[in-house]
């Protein structure tokens, strides 16, 4: 195998602080090394700006009613046509972004710190560690998700918060398992044993040897994860849990429009229902980007 | 004999890779024989396997047959349709393969399996079918054949399995077997006994073989002729004896070289071409003093049974067969050694002796069970697995690993691997001075400080090994374990490591405890040679006596079963 | 051997009852462990304080936590899940009479997807890079992002509004058709048996949008998995072993590598129960489907909290007996099983 040429990296600061240019460079680098992850990257941009600048950009007040122009199909005025009150969809949508990309990423946030830390305790340290998070993982594991989530928020009141609290604890089996797999696969492995010769005591060990390695596939989970926190806010507010009307969410945009849809108005539930087939989409396509980005040996 | 039973002419095979075409193997040329035995030899990357695989036509879908011609009796098999090759497969062609396990159906009865061939091949109907079926396996000398024939692969050994899968390749009774590497994973014991079975058959039926492996001494010990491999062309064939005797090719001539032999010393093993310094210097003698470094006694490992413990086959199966309950499986069964300052021991044994739980025990990876590991007057064997990380003694013992691979975090660069223990216990704060100290090792282990800068996937075996080499005596250790070092390398960088570990052991003063299943290799490091099997120590004394003059039965099985050479 | 699997298959059994522990302690937590008064919640919206005092009394809920945990494992044990506030009836009875309707749309969309899927992943993995794995890596990526709402919705709107192929969203069976005698409680099975095939057709064309798009999004990683274990199985050692030894092609596909691939795609088949259940709730808002989802929809809206906590037991009771169904399935195929591999 012949040798390649040297890195970037090749000054005496050691590789441990990875420069911002050589990260900026590495994200380019894989970006545009595959055209479906470019299309994701792009997408997924696309998708937070208008989540961040959404009020903003929206053409028409999202709450406001107008009940003359109720029910009007798409036209050069109203792109995505108006709803039963009147209120502009297409505003509606790009609002929604907010709220629901909201929900889901503080949802998996809080999922992936919980069992990402419960998953490598287990995996690392076997005995009883292992057993209390395993049985915590197949309590959860036992319902039927959704309808835990259901339970959750339908016992701790109908709110947002608890919409995010509910999608988080249904998110924290799988995080734990990715998480304890791949500790435990490397728990002996003989880098890991190398660094406890070194000196190392277990939590540096686990923190710092073991865990940057175990990252790339938890990264995968995340992504595909968020599709899936999205696709079960938005499953709650339909069946009308968590968010309340007049808000703005696609979940209860689609509930309120199905009730319309058989009579032939289908711009108020398929509009939204569309912006979020491409959100969860988006997140899926990534999940295969996310990975190259923090394997190291995907790198130049 | 004149007619060669196949003849490969000009054969080029190439690959599509993710790099662009890769080619793999460039006009190869050669031909077996009836009842002829031909070896085929190369280190990793020599195309060896492309070349068998091409002539089954078992090739990858990215690979293709550009040039050439695959002659077997008359038909060139490189262009044949696909439907008559599989006709030939099996029937008039076997191949085996290495690791016997996973060569085998894991959900299916190694009896139906025998059968699925016969049927295929319609050599046997209906109820002769399991006739048959068991014959086969009698004729690869399997015990207890009837019931053998309903177990399934995971409830026999690895030579068992090697035994299954000759089965099924010569229950049709082919005029050809390829062996690719069949005995790599086995035991040094199980090797002899699969090689001589496999030679028999071959013989017997006056079937030609071609013996595809990365050990010379196997092939001069079981083939009529040999071809070598490098970088995907042939670049010496001969008849064995002559082949050693005269090499045609320098490759040639290093590999003998580097393949240690019963009666080769450490600087015998390099050539001019080798990138070490140290080969005009003889090697270092043995400079033991009477100090004891490490003294064990009666260290015994237990491991219980039923939860995720590393439980061997082989103790599963002697379980079942003795019918115990044990709830414990004693790894290591009480065994009692020492080690004086700059002594270098071997500690030898097949797969499942416990040579692995003892050197873990020693370096405090894992804790006793029971008994006593003093070192440099201390009882370190009292101090728990969890806190010797912080002990003043750690970084007196270190450890080289077997897999350089699997041995360097992927994500640091050799430097952060190598400067960890410096900063750990080395006492290292400033970059500067851990550079200083880092392209200050990599120099001792002969690593180019430019590499230093790398991350592992980037470097070749060689390479990482001595990245792991140079971890490991960062500090200075006076006592280092080795794990099987060079088991993974090839043969001619086995043969530098293996000179650089003597030479830094002389430079250095440091004790080796150097674990290996390789006689011959343990015999070119060590001063003395500590035989185990199944937890016990069977013998120990000096390396050379051992090999020449072994006592017990057990160690002179396993001198026999090291493969001799025919120079 | 098969004293042992049959061991092994009653160990999986007690295995099951720490998951029935844990999901009655939950559920009873879910309820009783609330902020607030959950006297109150159980009472109504529309109570006043003598009413919920009454129910409080009536209900145990004035008793220490873990006198009321007794209580409740009791009652559940006879059969007991409380009162619907909504309908007046024991919320068990409800839900024994809805649950029919959610098995057979369970049923016929796993039939769906599986009949769909299975082909799908096996094609693609023996033809890399045609048409059909093309496909294949469509299905997959689509499906695992449609909301299963939306596409119920979807369909709805094209076969049902645009084309009028489909019937409307009005539940299992027109009000034209007497539904048929009640034998296993589905009514395409019990008109079949009642040779009634008129009433088979109405029933089977009520169901099919319906169970087409429950299964659509479980299609996916079904789809994904079967391939993606084909591909492994048939690129793995013991499949060049069988092609060297020139087995036919056919026998390494289905002896050798299908009945290995199997083996991760009943395992998957348990995330896909999970979602199918829970799924249910959303599609039979949709589709007006009087199954025991949209029971628990209308006792969300009420605050019904008795027919909630009945349906969440049911839901989850129900996903245990599938689990260990899918368990002793996989036992009964893999030998390895129970063997410290």
């Amino acid at each position: 195998m012949s040798p390649l040429p040297p890195t970037a990296d090749s000054q005496p600061t050691g590789g441990r602080q990875r420069s911002a240019k050589v990260f900026w460079s590495q994200f380019v680098y894989i970006a545009t090394g595959n055209p479906v992850t470019l299309i994701a990257f792009s997408l997924f941009l696309l998708i937070v700006t208008v989540a961040i600048f959404g009020p903003s950009l929206a053409p028409f007040d999202p709450l406001a009613s107008d009940a003359a122009n109720a029910l009007q199909p798409p036209s050069w005025k109203h792109w995505f046509g108006t709803d039963n009150v009147g209120r502009d969809v297409f505003s509606r949508v790009l609002v929604a972004t907010r709220l629901d990309l909201l929900i889901s990423i503080t949802a998996v946030a809080i999922s992936f710190v919980v069992g990402g830390f419960l998953g490598m305790l287990a995996g690392y340290y076997g005995g009883w560690w292992d057993r209390l998070v395993g049985r915590m993982v197949d309590t959860i594991m036992a319902f039927p998700l959704f309808v835990l989530a259901m339970g959750i928020v339908a016992a701790a009141g109908n709110t947002v918060e608890n919409i995010v609290y509910a999608t988080a604890i249904i998110n924290v089996p799988f995080y734990a398992r990715v998480a304890r797999a791949e500790v435990n696969v490397r728990r002996n492995a003989g880098y890991v044993l190398a660094a406890k010769l070194a000196g190392n005591s277990d939590i540096r060990v686990m923190a710092l040897h073991v865990f940057p390695n175990a990252l790339p596939p938890m990264m995968v989970q995340v992504s595909l994860n968020m599709g899936w926190a999205i696709l079960n806010a938005a499953g709650l507010s339909f069946i009308g849990l968590g968010v309340q009307p007049p808000t703005a969410e696609w979940g209860i945009m689609v509930a309120e429009g199905a009730n319309y849809i058989v009579s032939g108005e289908w711009w108020m539930a398929i509009f939204p229902g569309a912006a979020l087939m491409l959100a969860v989409f988006t997140f899926n396509l990534m999940g295969d980007g996310l990975r190259d980005l923090v394997d190291p040996q995907r790198r130049t | 004999m004149s007619i060669p039973l196949l003849d490969v002419r000009d054969l080029t095979v190439e690959f599509a890779t993710r790099n662009g075409i890769v080619r793999a193997i460039d006009s190869v040329s050669l031909s077996v024989s009836k009842g002829e035995i031909l070896g085929v030899v190369g280190e990793s990357g020599s195309g060896k396997s492309v070349t068998s695989y091409a002539v089954m036509r078992i090739l990858d879908r990215a690979g293709n047959i550009l040039a050439g011609e695959t002659v077997y009796s008359g038909m060139d098999l490189a262009h044949m349709p696909e439907a008559e090759v599989a006709q030939l497969r099996g029937r008039e062609i076997s191949m085996i393969f290495q690791n016997p396990r996973t060569a085998l159906n894991p959900i299916r009865k190694v009896g139906h399996q025998i059968e699925d061939v016969l049927h295929a091949h319609a050599q046997a109907a209906g109820a002769n079918l399991k006739i048959a079926a068991i014959d086969a396996l009698k004729q690869v000398r399997i015990a207890n054949p009837e019931q053998r024939y309903h177990s399934y692969p995971f409830e026999l050994s690895g030579g068992m399995c090697q035994r299954v899968v000759i089965a099924i390749a010569l229950a049709c009774r082919p005029q050809l077997l390829i062996a690719d590497e069949p005995t790599t994973g086995l035991d040094v014991t199980t090797q002899k006994a699969i090689m001589d079975l496999v030679v028999d058959l071959a013989r017997e039926r006056n079937m030609g073989a071609l013996l595809i492996t990365h050990d010379l001494g196997l092939a001069s010990a079981y083939c009529d002729r040999i071809v070598v491999m490098q970088d995907g062309e042939i670049v010496d064939q001969g008849p064995t004896k002559e082949l050693f005797a005269n090499p045609g090719h320098p490759y040639t001539e290093r590999l003998i070289r580097a393949t240690p032999r019963p009666d080769s010393t450490l600087r015998d093993l390099l050539t001019d071409r080798d990138d070490s310094a140290s080969s005009e210097i003889p090697a270092p003698a043995t400079q033991a003093s009477s100090e004891v470094l490490l003294d064990v006694k009666n260290l015994v490992k237990t491991y219980p049974v039923g939860s995720a413990s590393p439980l061997s086959f082989m103790d599963s199966v002697r379980r079942k067969v003795a019918r115990t309950p044990a709830e414990t499986f004693r790894a290591v069964g009480g065994i009692s050694f020492s080690v004086a300052a700059g002594e270098s021991i071997g500690l030898v044994g097949e797969s499942g002796c416990g040579k692995s739980a003892t050197s873990s025990m020693v370096s405090r990876l894992i804790d006793k069970t029971e008994g006593e590991i003093v070192f440099d007057g201390v009882d370190i064997g009292a101090v728990p697995a969890k806190d010797f990380a912080r002990h003043e003694l750690r970084s007196a013992i270190q450890m080289v690993f077997q897999d350089p691979t699997e041995s360097l975090n992927p994500r640091f660069t050799a430097f952060q691997s190598i400067t960890d223990p410096m900063r750990r216990l080395g006492g290292v704060t400033s970059t500067d001075e851990a550079w200083s100290r880092a392209e200050r090792v990599a120099k001792q282990v002969g690593l180019p400080a430019h590499l230093l800068t790398r991350f592992p996937h980037q470097l070749s075996g060689g390479q990482k090994a001595r990245v792991g080499i140079a971890r490991a005596v960062a500090l200075n250790p006076k006592l280092l374990i080795l794990d099987e070092p060079t088991s993974a390398l090839d043969v001619s960088v086995q043969a530098v490591v293996l000179n650089l570990l003597a030479d830094l052991r002389q430079e250095m003063a440091i004790s080796y405890i150097f674990v290996s299943h390789d006689l011959n290799v343990v015999r070119l490091l060590c001063d003395r040679v500590i035989v185990m099997n199944a937890g016990e120590i069977v013998e120990q004394g000096a390396a050379d006596k051992i090999l020449s003059d072994p006592q017990k039965d057990y160690t002179k099985s396993l001198v026999a079963a090291i493969p001799h050479f025919s120079s | 051997m098969s004293g042992s699997r049959l061991a092994i298959v009653g160990h999986r059994l007690l295995q099951a009852v720490p998951s029935v522990i844990g999901i009655i302690v939950v559920t009873f937590l879910l309820t009783r462990a609330l902020p607030g008064d959950p006297a109150a919640y159980f009472a109504g919206p529309a109570a006043n304080e003598e009413s919920i005092a009454q129910i409080r009394a009536q209900l145990g809920l004035d008793k220490t936590l873990p006198e009321q945990f007794w209580v409740y494992v009791v009652d559940l044990l006879a059969g007991d899940l409380g009162t619907s506030l909504t309908t007046g009836q024991e919320v068990t009875d409800d839900i024994l009479r809805r649950l029919p309707a959610s098995l057979e749309l369970t049923l016929a969309a796993l039939i769906f997807s599986i009949g769909v899927a299975l082909p799908l992943g096996i094609m693609a993995a023996l033809r890399e890079n045609s048409w059909i794995d093309h496909l294949c890596r469509v299905v997959v990526t689509a499906g695992v992002s449609l909301p299963t709402f939306f596409t119920g919705l979807f369909l709805l709107y094209i076969f049902y509004y645009l084309l009028g192929l489909a019937p409307a969203p009005l539940g299992r069976l027109n009000i034209l058709y007497l539904s048929p005698e009640p034998v296993t409680g589905l009514y395409t099975i019990d008109s079949l048996i009642a040779g009634d095939f008129d009433t088979f057709w109405a029933s089977f064309t009520q169901l099919v949008l319906p169970a087409v798009t429950l299964g659509l999004f479980s299609l996916a990683p079904i789809a994904r998995m079967t391939r993606a274990a084909m591909l492994q199985v048939l690129g793995g050692e013991f499949v060049r072993t069988a092609r060297a030894a020139g087995l036919s092609r056919r026998t390494v596909v289905i002896t050798y590598a299908l009945r290995n691939a199997i083996l991760p795609v009943i395992t998957t088949l348990g995330m896909v129960f999970s979602f199918m259940l829970g799924a249910n709730v959303l599609v039979e808002k949709v589709f007006a489907w009087p199954g025991i989802g949209s029971y628990a929809i209308e006792a969300l809206i009420a605050s019904d909290y008795a027919a909630v906590q009945g349906f969440v037991l049911t839901m989850a009771i129900l996903f245990v007996i599938l689990n260990l169904f899918i368990d002793i399935i996989y036992t009964l195929v893999d030998p390895r099983v129970g063997i410290d591999a």
